[in-house]
């Protein structure tokens, strides 16, 4: 048996209220948009039901400590399709045994959630380290990301706590959309590039004039910091992956 | 203007790079005051040099001028290098700047001694205190407690900073007295103990009154330059485990001497910093502090150099193969810390899913263990049957022959011949 979800976590949620009714034995969940029929195996349509996922969730709330239900929560922002499955099998699981059944770290979907989540806490993790804001003209600290995991919902608080006094915007743009804090509140936002507005790097123009300033200091104290005799390019690339380069203010060339 | 800046920041950040404590974790300041600035408990690496260092903290001098000969500084009096000073403001600038932008997670701060003590240390609170309550700056304060400075300006300096720190700087006083025969252990022990007493005593309110300030809530951390004296591992790590237990220290840092002087006394310059020994010296403290391992274990009078081509944990195993082989299903968890090849994270999660069943090794291997070297020392639900008793010189044959040294290529201190 198949089941298939639209993407949501709600739709992920549903699916598992479904199963439950319907108990059909063994079944994969999987995404509408890319699934294949086969000749040979059952499939059924999940409609997304934000009730049926709210039982759900508060089951699971239930059953797993804060924790898991963080680790649940992270390994569904990974967006892999195979973790969607890993994620439904994990809730049945934890639904049919014993409070406590998370710990079981010989289950091969514990382990897979675990695997997920510590990933997706490590893109977090390096957004909160790799972001390089710029300050524009009228005082807003602007930046765009490309995360592998969808993160932006993991670290809106952290950024929001830190930088309580001043207007900024974190934006995805994998995922077309971001966070603007305006010194109250954290909410989404998508913003129109086309016209012709580079939305990588904004245009000097528009920048604070001392933003110049403040990145040749930091890149002159990146050089001054590092200890010649001492380098290790392989353990340098271990921490700081290639791909992470283009966010980092100090590693574009002068 | 820019063109001083630029300069005064590359002389003054080139003269405390070989301070190698950049940890920005144990802070617990909460913005609480929309100003800006929030402690992340872990601590947060912004970026890494290219001697794969991390970058935490804005890491300075106020000043390279110093009174100060000790042979194992740059910033020695009689070394002939261009000198310096921040105005307290233009430290305060460029940490709020940078912070803004997300380069750091807060300020290093140390000095030379310029003066004297105390005129130093009131410079540096200035600065503590101006971030803090002009710029209501909730960020990382790393303060070096200036050694000789007056109890009052220590422990107001303590009010404001996360963490502070004094380097014991040479393992030994021998070592310390070659070098820095104006020094000794003592000065840096007396302002140690009294930042502790005063944690203490602050914790101790804590419990009676609900609002007491922090007070260096990150605690202490000191560092040891290795290889510039002749110590052993063993006196190293010996000073190491005195001062964790005698002043609670959070962390003790052991920086590899990098050459910055002709002097007869300490190896020449071009000299490459040892670090294969650094590294193993780290495993030892990890060792001591999350491996419930005592230093006597691992160095004593019969062992007292770590070995370089294994490291400590392996080492302790094939020394102590009476220990081994343990049953993971059945051993307590100290035991299962102690087998090589497994961490404190799949220790954790041993003792967890075992409840669930007997483990085996495929899902040891999920969990995270390293399998090729954890076999020599553990059973298994589905362990092969082992006929041979293996002694540990062989064990250590074996797992060297299907490991590679992440040292050996750069390893100088095998003669390269061509």
């Amino acid at each position: 048996m198949i089941y298939l979800f639209d993407g949501s976590l709600t739709g992920l949620l549903t699916a598992v209220f479904e199963w439950f009714e319907r108990k059909p034995g063994h079944t994969q969940l999987q995404l509408t948009e890319i699934f294949q029929p086969d000749a040979f195996t059952e499939s059924f349509e999940v409609i997304t039901n934000e009730e049926k996922a709210d039982r759900v969730w508060k089951g699971l709330q239930k059953k797993l400590k804060k924790d898991w239900q963080r680790t649940f929560y992270c390994s569904y922002l990974s967006e892999i399709p195979e973790a969607y499955n890993h994620l439904f099998q994990f809730a049945i699981y934890i639904f049919k045994s014993e409070i406590g059944a998370a710990a079981n770290y010989g289950n091969d979907h514990v382990i897979a959630l675990s695997k997920y989540a510590k990933s997706v806490e490590r893109e977090k993790h390096r957004m909160e380290a790799f972001i390089r804001f710029q300050k524009t003209g009228d005082g807003l600290f602007y930046t765009s990301i490309d995360p592998e995991f969808n993160v932006l919902p993991l670290i809106s608080n952290h950024f929001k706590n830190r930088y309580a006094d001043q207007q900024w915007i974190i934006y995805d743009l994998k995922r077309k959309y971001g966070l603007y804090y305006d010194l109250n509140a954290v909410e989404e936002v998508t913003i129109d590039f086309s016209d012709g507005a580079k939305s990588s790097n904004p245009s000097p123009a528009l920048m604070d004039e001392k933003e110049e300033l403040y990145a040749i200091l930091w890149k002159d104290y990146f050089k001054s910091a590092n200890i010649v005799a001492r380098k290790n390019t392989k353990l340098h690339l271990q921490h700081v992956p290639k791909r992470y380069w283009k966010y980092l203010t100090e590693k574009q060339l002068a | 203007m820019s063109d001083r800046i630029r300069e005064k920041l590359n002389i003054l950040a080139d003269a405390a790079k070989y301070d190698v404590s950049c940890s920005s974790s144990g802070g617990t300041r909460k913005n609480d005051n929309k100003g800006i600035g929030d402690s992340h408990t872990s601590g947060i690496c912004h970026t890494y040099t290219e001697d794969g260092r991390c970058v935490s903290l804005l890491k300075i001098l106020l000043t390279n001028h110093c009174i100060y000969d000790c042979l194992f500084c740059v910033s020695r009096k009689s070394n002939d290098i261009k000198r310096a000073a921040f105005t307290v403001d233009e430290v305060v600038d460029l940490t709020m700047n940078f912070y803004r932008r997300n380069y750091i997670e807060g300020l290093f701060l140390s000095s030379g001694i310029f003066k004297n003590a105390d005129f130093t240390m009131e410079r540096l609170l200035l600065v503590c205190k101006k971030l803090r309550l002009e710029q209501r700056y909730n960020g990382y304060i790393h303060l070096k407690t200036i050694p000789g400075a007056s109890d009052e300006l220590i422990k107001e300096a303590g009010l404001y900073a996360d963490r502070m720190s004094i380097n014991l700087e040479m393992p030994t006083e021998a070592g310390l007295k070659l070098l820095a025969p104006e020094k000794s252990h003592a000065d840096v022990i007396k302002p140690l103990g009294f930042v502790q007493q005063n944690i203490v005593q602050f914790a101790e309110d804590k419990k009676l009154i609900k609002h007491v300030p922090k007070f260096v809530p990150a605690g202490q951390s000191t560092q040891m330059v290795i290889g510039a004296t002749p110590e052993s591992d063993k006196d190293i790590m010996y000073t190491a485990n005195a001062f964790y237990k005698n002043f609670s220290l959070k962390r003790v840092y052991y920086s590899g001497y990098v050459p910055i002087s002709n002097d007869s006394r300490m190896p020449i310059l071009g000299t490459q910093p040892p670090l294969l020994r650094e590294n193993r010296l780290y495993q030892t403290d990890w060792l001591m502090r999350f491996y419930g391992f005592k230093v006597q274990e691992i160095l004593n009078d019969a062992n007292p150099n770590l070995d370089v081509d294994i490291d400590p944990k392996l080492s302790w195993a094939i020394r102590n193969m009476q220990h081994f082989p343990v049953d993971i299903n059945k051993a307590d968890y100290k035991m299962i810390l102690r087998i090589p090849g497994i961490g404190v994270m799949s220790a954790k999660k041993i003792v967890q899913a075992r409840k669930f069943g007997r483990l085996r090794i495929d899902q040891l291997k999920k969990i995270g263990v390293a399998y090729n070297r954890a076999k020599h020392f553990i059973t298994c639900a589905d362990s092969p049957y082992q006929i041979k008793d293996y002694q540990g010189t062989q064990i250590k044959a074996f797992i060297m022959a299907d490991s590679q040294s992440k040292y050996l290529k750069t390893d100088n201190n095998q003669l390269i011949l061509f």
